[in-house]
């Protein structure tokens, strides 16, 4: 398998085979280096919690922050609305995928007779990645029921959607174009000589390679799409964050706002190995063989 | 003759005014003002804007303060702050106010302020984390409506439960729109009392539940055809703010003798009818 | 007869560099032009014109008689007839070589997968690679994914091959398998232009050589007139550099 690229393939080099654990858990090589490296993290983080632990401030902090009891009373409240975080950021990102690559494709236009398309792109996405997206929700949110339009929705569900669709796509078409510009310009050149049409190779072969090259990113902008449901709460709509600041003032005291991140961290973590494994997955399938390269 | 009952005036009010000898008033006066966190004045903490009733006489321009500037004295709170701290022995130009949003009142660590004044109901919870002064008014919750909608028809408690209600965070409206009114709709919270209105003007919510008199500011001048539906009954122990100081301050003790003292001689009515006169004039709800 | 390839006048620039100044190449069918040339002579740009990969910038090239860069031609139909193979990153790597080779016919000739399948598998039998028909490119050997972008390229049953230094890339033990394929595809009579560093190979399979140098070609012959007797002072010292190099 090492060697299998390198010059005459025309394929980047394939890295030499490591220990599957070392890969997934990055241990670095050796078991010397291992060992330094634990005792040091186990030292720097137990000076931190000393530290932490023995300021003047503390039981104060730790009453206000580290409530057991607060945590427990406010946690199925803050659960049940988190339910609203989940709905918006599901369906928000099914758009957002698919919006994104529509634009990205665009942008990726060559020629001057679709200079007004690429010029669209450009100003979409240059727009919505430099306004804060809080305003975004605001101004759509109040604004856009403001109009009094026949059939326009008041939901704030809706508007928070519509307002995290529109930000997300901006990030996620730069993802995707970083992803088609990364595919090897011969890669098209192979597909157009076969008599593929732009679109049939778009499609067949540029867009398979180009996403699967920006899994890692796509799933960093869908995290950051998770914790910006959040500002939907300013619209009034309860869910997990806003819930937490209700439940805070009504006790003055922090502890929900940690329950609440504490769901937010929590779906995280299983996504991110979801997303590890995907790449594992396709890595292994092109590699034809049951062992772990 | 003038200059007699003059005299007799100040020595009969002395002679009332006076339930320690002359110099254990001073003495009392001068241990309050210890306990501030600058010497000399009187630091008090309120959110900005400074929404009408509460505050009133506008704010100039280019000042930091919105709507209203809370040390012109005017508006209820501001006229009770001055008067609570004229009784602690500060002039009104030791009267310093400070920026300090809902969420901070209540941060842990050192205040930044001595005491803080922002319509914060008092809660047993609450009183855990702060310590409260006592009521320096007692609140009752309304419900503001848009004219003409359905919701406008509502006479009853009852008949509210099947509409969507919002209520901004952190006041006791929320608490008192989960727990007495009971809808079917989960409401809205909004974080700022702009948010709040908006989504009444835009019909994102068919009411606002607010203490009454936020309620005559909001449909006086914030949403344009609306009128308060009514007021809820006040509860058997009933729902009061308080001032907000550090848990344990003595400042705490001083504050509620300083507003006995206005109740006891009637200025706190005064400041009330004054500044909230309206606010007895919503129909109670059924 | 009509010529399998007429290239009138061929002009190409890129920005401000002009690489192809005036091509004239008459190409009969069945016939094997080798086209030799120094790095940036023009070699590459010359393929990719034809097969309107590069649109050009004046000039006429006809094939099999239609003029294939006049206005409203469907670049996409005429590409189908003609196949070329670049000198790397061809195959498509996250397709096996099957799909790799079944892909255009099954896409753009609209075959059934099931006849695109027999098709693919037969060419790839043809040149010794059917036990890789399952297998992903990363998993072949340079010369091994050469071969299949050939089959892939022939799939297509164009009627004009084009070439683009297909070895150049390639170890030197792998080049070998590759020119064999090219070999056997002249001998059954495929109309080839081959751009090609490999001067022995060049005199062995090509009908006609042709020396590209600075955008023209400067000189065109049979191998061993061009190869052995070239006029051209330019050719000469082309020929005298590849020599040293232990080339020829």
């Amino acid at each position: 398998m090492a060697g299998q690229g390198g010059r005459g393939t025309g394929l980047p080099l394939e890295p030499a085979p490591v220990s599957r654990r070392s890969r997934i858990l990055d241990l670095g090589d050796g078991r010397g280096g291992v060992s330094i490296a634990v005792v040091s993290t186990l030292l720097v983080f137990g000076a931190l919690v000393l530290l932490i632990t023995h300021a003047p401030g503390w039981p104060e902090v730790k009453k206000t922050f580290f409530d057991w009891g607060e945590f427990k009373d406010s946690f199925p409240e803050i659960a049940h609305a988190f339910k609203l975080n989940v709905k918006i950021f599901c369906i928000a990102e099914v758009f957002i995928l698919a919006i994104a690559l529509l634009l990205a494709v665009l942008r990726s236009l060559p020629g001057p007779v679709f200079f007004p398309l690429r010029l669209i792109a450009i100003v979409y996405a240059d727009f919505f990645r430099g306004v804060p997206t809080i305003l975004v929700i605001a101004v759509l949110g109040f604004g856009a029921p403001a109009l009094a339009l026949q059939g326009i929705p008041t939901s704030t569900t809706f508007w928070g959607i519509v307002a995290l669709v529109l930000v997300y796509t901006a990030y996620v078409s730069e993802v995707y174009r970083a992803g088609i510009d990364s595919v090897h310009p011969s890669q098209d050149a192979a597909a157009r000589s076969l008599g593929l049409t732009r679109f049939q190779g778009l499609r067949h072969v540029i867009l398979p390679q180009a996403v699967r090259r920006v899994i890692p990113p796509l799933l960093n902008d869908f995290i950051g799409l998770q914790k910006d449901t959040a500002l939907v709460g300013f619209l009034g709509a309860i869910e997990a964050f806003n819930q937490s600041q209700i439940d805070a003032a009504a006790t003055f005291n922090y502890t929900p706002y940690l329950a609440a991140a504490v769901l937010f961290v929590a779906i995280t973590i299983p996504l991110a190995r979801f997303t590890d494994w995907l790449i594992l997955r396709d890595r292994r399938r092109r590699q034809a063989s049951g062992v772990a390269a | 003759m003038g200059k007699v009952v003059g005299l007799i005036v100040v020595v009969l009010v002395a002679m009332l005014a006076a339930t320690t000898t002359a110099s254990g008033r001073e003495r009392v006066a001068a241990a309050c003002a210890d306990n501030v966190i600058h010497p000399g004045t009187l630091t008090v903490g309120t959110d900005n804007p400074a929404f009408p009733p509460w505050f009133g006489g506008g704010a100039a321009k280019g000042s930091t303060w919105k709507i209203n500037d809370p040390s012109t004295g005017k508006g209820f709170e501001s006229a009770v702050v001055y008067a609570v701290a004229k009784k602690l022995g500060f002039t009104r130009a030791n009267v310093d106010w400070v920026y300090t949003p809902f969420a901070k009142s209540y941060a842990p660590g050192k205040k930044s302020f001595d005491l803080d004044i922002n319509e914060i109901s008092y809660t047993p919870a609450r009183a855990k984390v702060v310590s409260f002064s006592a009521s320096y008014y007692d609140v009752n919750q309304a419900v503001v409506v848009r004219k003409g909608t359905p919701i406008a028809a509502v006479r009853s408690k009852a008949g509210l439960r099947k509409y969507k209600l919002g209520a901004q965070l952190g006041t006791t409206s929320y608490d008192y729109i989960a727990t007495h009114i009971k809808p079917s709709q989960k409401p809205a919270v909004y974080q700022q009392n702009i948010a709040a209105v908006s989504a009444l003007k835009n019909g994102q919510i068919d009411g606002l539940v607010v203490d009454l008199p936020t309620s005559f500011y909001v449909t006086a001048v914030q949403v344009p055809n609306s009128k308060i539906l009514g007021q809820f009954p006040t509860a058997a122990r009933g729902e009061h703010f308080g001032m907000v100081l550090a848990k344990g301050n003595p400042l705490t003790a001083c504050v509620n003798r300083a507003l006995a003292s206005l109740r006891k001689s009637g200025q706190l009515k005064r400041i009330q009818q004054t500044w909230l006169g309206k606010a007895a004039g919503a129909p109670v709800f059924r | 007869m009509t010529s399998a390839l007429v290239l009138e006048g061929v002009r190409k620039s890129f920005a401000k560099n002009e690489v192809l100044r005036g091509i004239d190449l008459d190409v009969a069918e069945h016939e094997v032009v080798c086209l030799i040339g120094a790095s940036g002579s023009g070699k590459s740009t010359l393929l990719r014109c034809v097969n309107l990969i590069e649109p050009i910038g004046a000039g006429r090239i006809f094939v099999a008689g239609e003029e294939i860069t006049a206005r409203g031609v469907d670049a996409n139909r005429v590409r189908r007839g003609i196949g070329i193979v670049y000198q790397a990153y061809n195959l498509f790597p996250h397709m096996s070589v099957l799909r790799n080779v079944t892909l255009a016919p099954t896409r753009v000739l609209k075959l059934r997968r099931a006849d695109a399948q027999h098709r693919a598998l037969e060419l790839l039998e043809r040149f010794g690679l059917a036990d890789k028909a399952d297998d992903y490119p990363d998993r072949l050997s340079g010369g091994q994914q050469q071969r299949v972008a050939i089959v892939r390229a022939l799939a297509m049953r164009p009627e004009l091959m084009l070439f683009d230094e297909v070895t150049s890339a390639l170890d030197p033990e792998l080049v070998a398998e590759v020119l064999e394929v090219i070999r056997e595809l002249a001998a059954s009579g495929m109309t080839m232009l081959i751009a090609t560093h490999e001067m022995s190979f060049a005199r062995d399979i090509a009908d006609r050589i042709c020396f590209l140098d600075d955008g023209v070609i400067l000189e065109q012959g049979p191998p061993d007139e061009l190869l052995s007797r070239p006029r051209e002072p330019r050719t000469q010292q082309f020929l005298q550099r590849i020599i040293e190099a232990g080339r020829l």
